[in-house]
């Protein structure tokens, strides 16, 4: 993490410009930013703790608590909703049995509505991790849900393969 | 028939490439103004063009670059807002994704005539494959030489850095995008100093939107003259216009700036989807206020939007039919704004919660006789007392709505209901 932070902080002359970069950094890492990881990169950069917390705490992207294996974000702003989100809102809530602005107890989804995703040529538009699925209809949101799923499996099951020797 | 020219490479599936760029006559325009214009040509030339800016606000962009400080002995910064985050608004992130070089060229030459050897492209967050397509198009063009040092022999020394918004709605506006790249919370700073005196660490700084630089490689190649013949003299121009909502086909669109919104949502749009009938029509992002179906006759350039009592704005044209309740829309409006106000000044942030929190009980049926004149007292309250436009687009929308649509609200105390339910 250090060493990706201070060759983002090369690109500024000031190194409180390198906050931002830093806390997508540091969130990447370790999927959310709690305090003692705000801590290290206010430490990295040498600047005050506070700059670090005000800005993992004013940007919506930055997450100071656990979330999901996928977040899943979906568009709610006016072009989205007219193109029927809300429905597809409450498929979600019901396939994945919690409301918006939870994760399922598994830690494998969080479900979250958000302001325009700039992508209203495919409305209704969710965006997971760092991809954007358009065009949404609940059938298929129900294919992206099984997917997700199969993923986080195969995922697990690499993980659970010990490494050979010399790997 | 129109022929495309921010969009021409768009469909090209290695169109975001630097070979494919070049083999469509890319990177000449640089070429062309290091080797044959000083860089206050390229700024009359800009100016001469009347190419106005395309974020939003349309000011004259030539007219912009001409207030930077030409004696200076600090640095001097170019910044990109492409922090683009007006619901509606989808233009930047295609140019970025698909023809990212076109962008760069446009960096290259604007940095040139402003003398900044360092450009910031502020990229919202979200916008993870537009980024990763960016830094390849700055990696190859540093490669072959159309940045760096002595750009292409010449004595322009050029670097282009992405900085990665983080989800602030604000960052569009262009002082709160400075704060945000300082490392500080996005929020608009007092004017003057203006930035192109004291913009990006006090030093003189233009900031220009995606699509408006995108257009400066295409004014150096083929002139002012072509360029203000396109479209209204005053707000000329080719214009890429994002269509969206209750139509037969959403997409970006380029045409000429001026076209008729009806032209452009059913010409070009398709028209309504079957069986229903256009209501109104957003014509620039949520903070222009909406214009109904009767208006559609109207031309999509600054001017003639803004004479109809609207604004290009971002060109983000949202089309709702009639089976869409007006409150319910003018309620999401607002309750973005309120979402995504910074919180500095009070009219805004306060206001706007004021105002989700009377519109959200007249479209759940608990509306109240006086809840309207309360609604128009706080969109007064709020316009023309914010520190930025953030609080202005929030009451020009809703005060469009219930200009045109009172009916509606009323209906919703009334009945106490929501008809549309």
């Amino acid at each position: 993490m250090r060493e990706k932070i201070e060759e983002a902080a090369a690109r500024y002359p000031d190194q409180r410009s390198a906050i931002m970069p830093a806390l997508l950094i540091a969130q990447q890492e370790h999927g959310h930013l709690p305090g003692p990881i705000l801590e290290e990169v206010a430490d990295i950069l040498g600047v005050e703790r506070i700059w670090v917390y005000e800005l993992a705490t004013f940007y919506t992207l930055f997450h100071t608590e656990p979330i999901g294996m996928f977040h899943l974000q979906l568009c709610d702003n006016v072009s989205c909703m007219l193109c029927g989100s809300e429905d597809l809102l409450k498929h979600l809530e019901t396939a994945l049995g919690i409301k918006k602005g939870e994760t399922t107890p598994d830690l494998m989804f969080t479900l979250s509505t958000v302001e325009c995703l700039g992508a209203c040529e495919m409305a209704p538009v969710m965006q997971v991790g760092d991809d954007y699925h358009g065009d949404l209809d609940i059938g298929r949101i129900d294919t992206l849900l099984s997917r997700l799923r199969a993923d986080a499996a195969s995922n697990a099951a690499d993980d659970a393969v010990p490494a050979l020797p010399g790997e | 028939m129109f022929e495309p020219v921010l969009l021409k490479n768009i469909d090209a599936p290695d169109g975001h490439q630097l070979s494919a760029y070049e083999a469509g006559g890319g990177y000449r325009a640089l070429a062309k103004a290091l080797r044959e214009y000083t860089p206050d040509e390229v700024i009359d030339l800009v100016k001469q063009s009347n190419l106005r800016g395309r974020g939003g606000a349309g000011f004259p962009t030539g007219m912009k670059w001409s207030f930077v400080p030409k004696q200076s002995d600090g640095p001097k910064y170019l910044c990109c807002n492409a922090d683009e985050g007006e619901p509606g608004t989808f233009k930047d992130r295609i140019i970025m994704e698909r023809d990212p070089h076109q962008l760069v060229e446009g960096l290259a030459v604007s940095a040139y005539a402003i003398g900044a050897e360092t450009a910031y492209v502020y990229v919202r967050g979200e916008y993870v494959k537009a980024i990763r397509r960016l830094e390849q198009a700055i990696a190859e063009a540093r490669a072959k030489g159309y940045l760096g040092p002595r750009v292409l022999g010449s004595d322009f020394n050029f670097a282009i850095h992405i900085h990665c918004g983080a989800g602030a709605y604000i960052c569009g506006e262009e002082t709160a995008m400075l704060e945000s790249l300082e490392g500080k919370r996005a929020q608009p700073r007092l004017k003057p100093p203006f930035p192109a005196v004291a913009g990006l660490y006090a030093s003189p700084t233009v900031i220009n939107n995606v699509e408006t630089l995108a257009c400066v490689p295409h004014i150096v190649m083929r002139g002012a003259h072509w360029f203000r013949s396109i479209g209204p003299d005053k707000s000329p121009g080719p214009k890429l216009y994002c269509l969206s909502g209750q139509v037969k086909k959403p997409g970006l669109y380029e045409l000429p700036m001026g076209i008729p919104l009806r032209e452009l949502v059913e010409d070009h749009g398709g028209g309504p989807l079957p069986g229903r009938r256009i209501k109104a029509v957003i014509p620039g992002g949520v903070s222009a206020p909406l214009i109904p179906e009767a208006g559609m006759g109207v031309g999509m350039d600054f001017d003639s939007l803004a004479a109809a009592g609207s604004m290009l704005g971002s060109a983000g044209v949202i089309v709702v039919d009639d089976t869409t309740c007006l409150v319910k829309v003018a309620t999401r409006i607002i309750e973005f704004f309120h979402h995504e106000s910074c919180g500095k000044c009070t009219p805004c942030r306060e206001g706007l919660n004021w105002t989700v929190k009377v519109l959200r009980r007249i479209e759940a049926g608990e509306g109240a006789p006086g809840d309207l004149e309360q609604l128009d007292k706080l969109c007064k309250g709020i316009f023309g007392n914010t520190f930025c436009a953030l609080g202005d687009g929030a009451a020009m929308g809703l005060r469009a709505a219930l200009a045109h649509f009172r009916d509606e609200f009323v209906a919703h105390i009334e009945e106490r209901r929501c008809p549309f339910h």
